[in-house]
């Protein structure tokens, strides 16, 4: 499959102090699949994601979206290219209402039409079942909701390419078959590349699945090829079982 | 009723009583509320930056002075027609707004506070040293002859009175069709949250500078009119007391509220007038006044009305 990718990274590096928390990564995403960046606590995948977003600059290397490089970049110039990016820590806007944090996420411009600006709002609130609170403080709400209205001000942006860092983390377990569901139709408007601790998500919506450890990458392939993967189970899952 | 035709309606209440009042009060009265609404639009400039986007700013003095000298200056020293002097007040605090702007928002938080309190007490400084034009401390009159616009004699108290009305009421537009606009909910947003705002695609330091802007150029507004209408000019407005005045009244009204600004001057004015009668202590009196409010009323007034009563409150 002669797929086109949206997402290319080239020697992708970034360094805190001594630690090397994303080291000469090179990264493909090709555009339409559901991506998992995998890898142990620490292993450099929140800074990966920042780095393709803008909110961390890198050290060297280069990003390209859609064929343009955009490692110069500015946040809100990649955001306004079409990368939507929601926090691994809950960042909302915790005094105003749901509709307030949505609305902020469309981004009306001039020519739109109230309505239509209304029911981008309610549509992305109705996909993660929070129409009927839409008139409540954010921050009122439980934390599994408020990953909820984070995944909505996602949605609502309409980008691209979806980045997700950890959102079924709060989510009580009967969420998350919604949310996988969710996921699967969000994929076919949107690019999604889903960092999650949670293996049985990922085995059952990536297409593929990439491990990182120690800022470099460990692993790539389908969620049947890692998990068959020996140096994966070694520095990986084997950390999660013991 | 919608929220918006609701809260409209409001302030147009507001500017109705505040036109009728003119026909009732007593003289001197009338000329405290004059001096109250144009003090009232240099507190609503300053809660678009501090009540709306979360910019606490020390030095509006600094913009409130520009548009004072700048108009009363170009009157003094160019010879110009007051209408024209008062749009080079208004000029002159925009140009000044954008530089301290400009620099000032290189910094956030406590850095911000103080890189404006430093601008500030330069141009106060700046007021001193060329005395030979400004006449330092001591200031200057605008005479009578000079304070008339299109044959209406501003120096007149009933003139005086509906000019001062008519930039209030500008400002009270103004300002609600903002805040209630996109744009008024990225400020918020930006006060909020700014990171989260930057990560939906708001160019963040584009929206605090406009929101400098505004809100330094509606206070060079208000020092403009206030010099015009009540003829004088002096070293006094520019001093670091009326940067801080700005932010009590606006924190007795209620910060990030249309008509806060407004009864939270009307509240402090009046009650420093009946301190002053009781005592010479009478700032003890207005500060014992603030501790209580922020203890049992910490939105301000206009903060609490909306919390409890009318949730739509803009
Ligand atoms: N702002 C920072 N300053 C200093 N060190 C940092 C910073 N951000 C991340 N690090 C370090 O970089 C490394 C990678 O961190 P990162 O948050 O990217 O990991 P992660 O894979 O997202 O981990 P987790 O699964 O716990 O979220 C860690 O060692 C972390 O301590
Ligand atoms: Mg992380």
């Amino acid at each position: 499959m002669a797929a086109i990718n949206l997402l290319t990274t080239r020697g992708l590096s970034r360094s805190f102090g001594g630690i090397k928390a994303v080291h000469n990564v090179n990264f493909e995403l090709p555009a339409g699949e559901i991506h998992a960046l995998i890898g142990p606590n620490g292993a450099g995948k929140t800074t990966f994601v920042g780095l393709l977003c803008g909110r961390i600059s890198a050290d060297s290397g280069q990003v390209f979206f859609s064929n343009e490089e955009i490692t110069a970049l500015p946040v809100h110039k990649r955001i306004a290219r079409g990368i939507g990016y929601t926090f691994q820590i809950t960042s909302i806007f915790s005094k105003l209402s749901l509709y307030e944090n949505v609305s902020l996420a469309v981004h009306r411009s001039s020519g739109d039409k109230r309505r239509d600006f209304d029911i981008q709002i309610s549509e992305a609130l109705d996909s993660v079942g929070l129409l009927d609170r839409a008139y409540q403080i954010a921050g009122d709400m439980s934390y599994g909701h408020q990953r909820l209205l984070e995944i909505a001000m996602g949605m609502a942006q309409k980008p691209k390419l979806l980045i997700l860092d950890e959102p079924t983390q709060g989510l009580a377990q009967s969420e998350i078959a919604g949310f996988n569901a969710l996921l699967k139709s969000i994929v076919e408007r949107s690019t999604i590349l889903l960092i999650e601790h949670n293996m049985d998500v990922v085995m059952e919506i990536a297409d593929k699945i990439t491990v990182l450890d120690f800022g470099e990458i460990l692993a790539h392939g389908t969620p049947e090829e890692i998990h068959a993967n020996e140096d994966v189970q070694a520095a990986y899952l084997g950390k999660n079982n013991a | 009723m919608t929220a918006n035709t609701k809260s409209w309606a409001l302030h147009i209440a507001l500017l109705v009583t505040l036109f009728t009042l003119q026909f009732v009060l007593p003289a001197y009265h009338q000329g405290n509320i004059a001096r109250i609404m144009m003090l009232a639009v240099f507190a609503m400039g300053y809660n678009i930056m501090f009540g709306y986007t979360g910019l606490l700013s020390l030095g509006h003095a600094l913009f409130f002075a520009t548009g004072m000298y700048g108009m009363g200056l170009s009157i003094q020293h160019l010879g110009i027609s007051p209408a024209t002097a008062f749009v080079c007040g208004i000029v002159a605090a925009l140009l000044v707004t954008a530089t301290v702007g400009v620099l000032a928002l290189r910094t956030s938080g406590v850095a911000f506070m103080i890189v404006t309190l430093m601008f500030a007490q330069s141009g106060y400084l700046a007021v001193l040293f060329f005395g030979e034009y400004t006449r330092g401390d001591e200031g200057f009159v605008i005479k009578q002859a000079q304070r008339v616009i299109a044959s209406v004699d501003l120096a007149d108290a009933t003139n005086r009175y509906f000019a001062a009305l008519l930039l209030f009421a500008l400002c009270i537009a103004v300002t609600l069709k903002l805040v209630t606009s996109q744009f008024g909910h990225v400020l918020v947003a930006v006060r909020e949250n700014e990171e989260r705002a930057q990560m939906l695609g708001y160019d963040t330091f584009k929206y605090k500078l406009a929101a400098v802007l505004i809100s330094g150029t509606i206070s060079g507004v208000a020092g403009a009119g206030y010099g015009l209408l009540f003829g004088y000019v002096g070293a006094n407005f520019a001093t670091v007391q009326y940067s801080i005045y700005p932010l009590l009244w606006v924190l007795l009204g209620g910060a990030g509220t249309i008509m806060g600004p407004f009864f939270g001057t009307l509240f402090m004015f009046y009650l420093i007038d009946l301190a002053s009668d009781l005592t010479s202590a009478y700032m003890l009196i207005a500060g014992v006044a603030l501790v209580l409010l922020t203890l049992f009323a910490r939105n301000g007034l206009m903060g609490e009305i909306r919390k409890r009563v009318l949730p739509w409150l803009p």
